[in-house]
């Protein structure tokens, strides 16, 4: 295939292959999290108990609202309404500020009660425990530095779309990131039963 | 660099647009990001050889010998870092891979050539920070390349900064992988079928997906490191009711596959340049590169063989070793390929051929002292023992090192349209050899007699070999000088190369020599195998 010719269908390729790259990142937090869950299942179920599950739904429902507006801006391109994408991507970055917003009150009202990583009251506590918040804060943590970067980028293609650098016919870049924000939105699908339900 | 572009005139080393190092850094050619790629691993690997060096002389006589004990382990720690992760990873896959596979495909660049050069800067970047950890902080690491828990997380050197610049660099070699995935998928000439694809391509198609499923394992282990240092996580911590094997599993998990990512792009070589210099076609062209998907998959299977003695269950170490023996297979049908290869060719023995020729060797007696350590009955014997050292470097070095330089006899030319002399490469390639087996053949019969490996002192027992093994060092590093210099100097003041002296039938001989800024005039159309050389026209 020639360079002439722009391959979209190559871009959509490359970035299926990152997102395996990043899926096998928060795989080794999960390998971590399923070794420790069998070697310490009592503290890990006590401090499950100990997450709030109001923040933990609030925001997967945030998120999952984000996701479905990140995919409406993708058919909303591909028909030519610039306004009602951008309207759509604003969205998207609005639950991704809300969901920050409620991750910082969330880990807060934690670090309000002694419960952070090397912290007095979790060296004192029983190890399973130290190592259960440990993973919690590693693997939100974590998350939460890519749904920065996923709102970062969500912004930068607002502003191509704004400059109509990305339009009807050409917005590979946007499905590109889309594809990034529901991996950001997968993993989370993922931690939420494994911290805040199942234990 | 800007004089240098002047002495090698045409092709692609004509500048358009930008001027002096701008023309080179900001540049998304491939072929400038390959050659920006192969001065820095080279240099690198200079740098490595020296601390290397340094090693072997300390261990020349048994007690202290030019420098202290602390010196000494940051020594071996700085030789493992630079030598794996800005040397032999990138090294064949970033420079050669760069410059040679879209040609081979037929494609006027690769995929994502703005991505590509990213990848470039953040190995630049990754290594800049990895060198600065080495004077800053509380001084060099001294943990082993391993970077093992929980040493790494409790010594005061500067763990956290060099581990954080390996992290950087794992990004670029995710990011080559993806690049070279989407290129061999979507970027193939006309009749650019799969089992036309020139095996050295083949092989960094399965070196690309190890690149990419792996990597991001070491990229959080490594995380893992420096949250461990700086939050005190206490993830791999037993005091705090964590688990050091865990952090050795996660490493393995990528680092054994990584060793893949470093051996079989030297394969690819090896496979493109016996049939040339054989002028017979490839035997067993589909098995060759079947075989380097099957090492890259079963590869991927094996990594508890480094963790024998770790304390794991019995039943682990009994999976994994029968794994290990499973790799061999693949392995040993790319040897037998080759050789049959060989069989009633009209030999030429040109530098690039002897390279390769004693690749095949030097991995042949690697990869069967990788079986004894594979075995877990006779691992236990020589876990963590200079037979370890020998064994690696004989793969590493033995492997990949002579078919870094087997590439570079075989390939530079047609990018700089100029070429070192013949006789040079010879003597210094017969030093490199012969030095080379006297150093780690010697460290093999070390580690066989019970000499460990990273210790700063030894037995009075073991001085003779080692004095002997120093000796080879200094051979095989005046060998390597004289093959840099030699290809130094012929790449910019040699004879002329035009054409296709060696007689290739792969597309990258095709065309004008240096390659042209787009690669081909045209769009190419494939019509014959890439060792159809009756197809391509070549005598």
């Amino acid at each position: 295939m020639s360079h002439l010719e722009k391959d979209s269908f190559g871009a959509k390729l490359g970035m299926w292959l990152f997102l395996f790259t990043e899926m096998l990142l928060f795989g080794g937090v999960f390998i971590l999290y399923s070794v420790y869950l069998t070697r310490y299942p009592k503290e890990f179920g006590l401090g499950g108990h100990q997450l709030d599950l109001v923040y933990g739904a609030t925001n997967t429902v945030v998120l999952l609202t984000s996701s479905l507006f990140a995919a409406m801006s993708v058919t909303a391109i591909k028909t030519g309404a610039k306004k009602l994408t951008l309207g759509l991507l604003s969205g998207t970055i609005g639950c991704a500020l809300i969901f920050l917003g409620i991750k910082y009150l969330e880990w807060s009202a934690k670090f309000h009660h002694g419960i952070y990583p090397n912290s007095p009251k979790l060296i004192a506590g029983p190890p399973g425990e130290s190592i259960f918040f440990s993973l919690y804060y590693l693997t939100t943590g974590l998350h939460g530095i890519h749904v920065i970067v996923g709102a970062v980028l969500m912004s930068w293609t607002a502003v191509m779309v704004q400059k109509e650098r990305l339009n009807a016919s050409d917005n590979v870049t946007l499905e590109n990131v889309t594809l990034y924000w529901h991996l950001v939105d997968l993993v989370w699908i993922f931690i939420f039963p494994l911290y805040y339900l199942i234990l | 660099m800007a004089h240098e572009t002047a002495m090698t005139e045409g092709g692609f080393w004509r500048d358009t647009g930008r001027t002096g190092i701008g023309a080179w850094i900001f540049s998304t050619d491939h072929k400038r990001i390959g050659l920006m790629y192969l001065y820095c691993v080279l240099g690198f690997f200079l740098v490595g050889a020296f601390l290397g060096l340094l090693i072997r002389l300390e261990l020349m006589a048994p007690g202290p010998t030019i420098m202290t004990a602390q010196t000494y382990n940051a020594m071996f720690t700085v030789h493992g870092v630079v030598m794996i992760f800005l040397f032999i990873i990138p090294g064949i896959p970033a420079s050669f891979g760069n410059l040679v596979l879209p040609i081979q495909l037929g494609a006027r660049d690769v995929a994502f050539p703005r991505v590509n050069l990213f990848s470039w800067w953040l190995y630049a970047i990754g290594a800049v920070i990895v060198l600065i950890s080495l004077f800053t902080g509380g001084g060099a690491p001294d943990t082993g390349w391993t970077f093992y828990v929980p040493f790494s997380a409790r010594t005061t050197t500067n763990v956290s900064l060099a581990v954080f610049g390996v992290f950087v660099l794992g990004f670029s070699s995710i990011l080559t992988g993806i690049n070279f995935i989407t290129t061999i998928h979507r970027m193939r000439a006309p009749g650019m079928t799969w089992t036309r694809i020139p095996l050295f391509t083949w092989s960094l198609y399965a070196t690309a997906w190890v690149q990419v499923l792996a990597t991001p394992i070491i990229a959080i282990t490594l995380l893992l490191v420096v949250t461990e240092r700086i939050l005190g996580l206490g993830l791999f911590d037993p005091t705090r009711g964590g688990d050091p094997v865990m952090y050795q599993h996660m490493f393995w998990i990528y680092s054994h596959p990584a060793v893949y990512i470093m051996i079989l792009p030297g394969m690819g070589v090896i496979s493109d340049i016996i049939p040339v210099f054989s002028r017979k076609p490839i035997f067993g062209y589909k098995m060759i590169a079947f075989s380097s998907l099957a090492i890259a998959a079963a590869g991927s299977a094996v990594w508890g063989h480094h963790m024998y003695t770790s304390g794991m269950s019995d039943l682990g170490v009994l999976v994994f070793s029968f794994l290990t023996f499973i790799v061999a297979i693949p392995s040993a049908i790319k040897v037998f390929n080759w050789v049959s290869t060989m069989y009633k060719g009209s030999i030429s023995l040109e530098a690039p051929m002897l390279f390769a020729l004693s690749f095949i060797l030097l991995f042949s007696i690697g990869g069967l002292s990788g079986l004894i350590l594979g075995a877990a009955a006779t691992d236990i014997h020589v876990h963590d023992t200079h037979f370890v050292v020998g064994h690696f470097h004989y793969v590493m070095f033995g492997g990949t090192g002579f078919a870094f330089f087997a590439a570079a006899h075989y390939w530079l030319p047609k990018y700089f349209g100029r070429r070192y002399q013949e006789k040079p490469a010879i003597i210094g390639w017969v030093f490199m050899f012969i030095g080379f087996n006297i150093l780690y053949f010697t460290m093999q019969v070390l580690g066989m007699e019970g000499m460990p490996r990273r210790y700063y002192d030894y037995l009075p027992e073991f001085a003779r070999l080692n004095f002997v093994a120093t000796v080879g060092s200094w051979i095989m590093l005046a060998g390597v000088a004289i093959v840099v210099w030699n290809l130094w100097r012929g790449l910019f003041k040699g004879e002329p190369f035009t054409g296709n002296p060696w007689g290739g039938a792969s597309l990258e001989w095709s065309i004008a020599t240096p390659p042209p800024t787009e690669n081909f005039e045209e769009d190419p159309v494939v019509t014959h195998g890439p060792y159809d050389f009756k197809g391509a026209g070549v005598p």
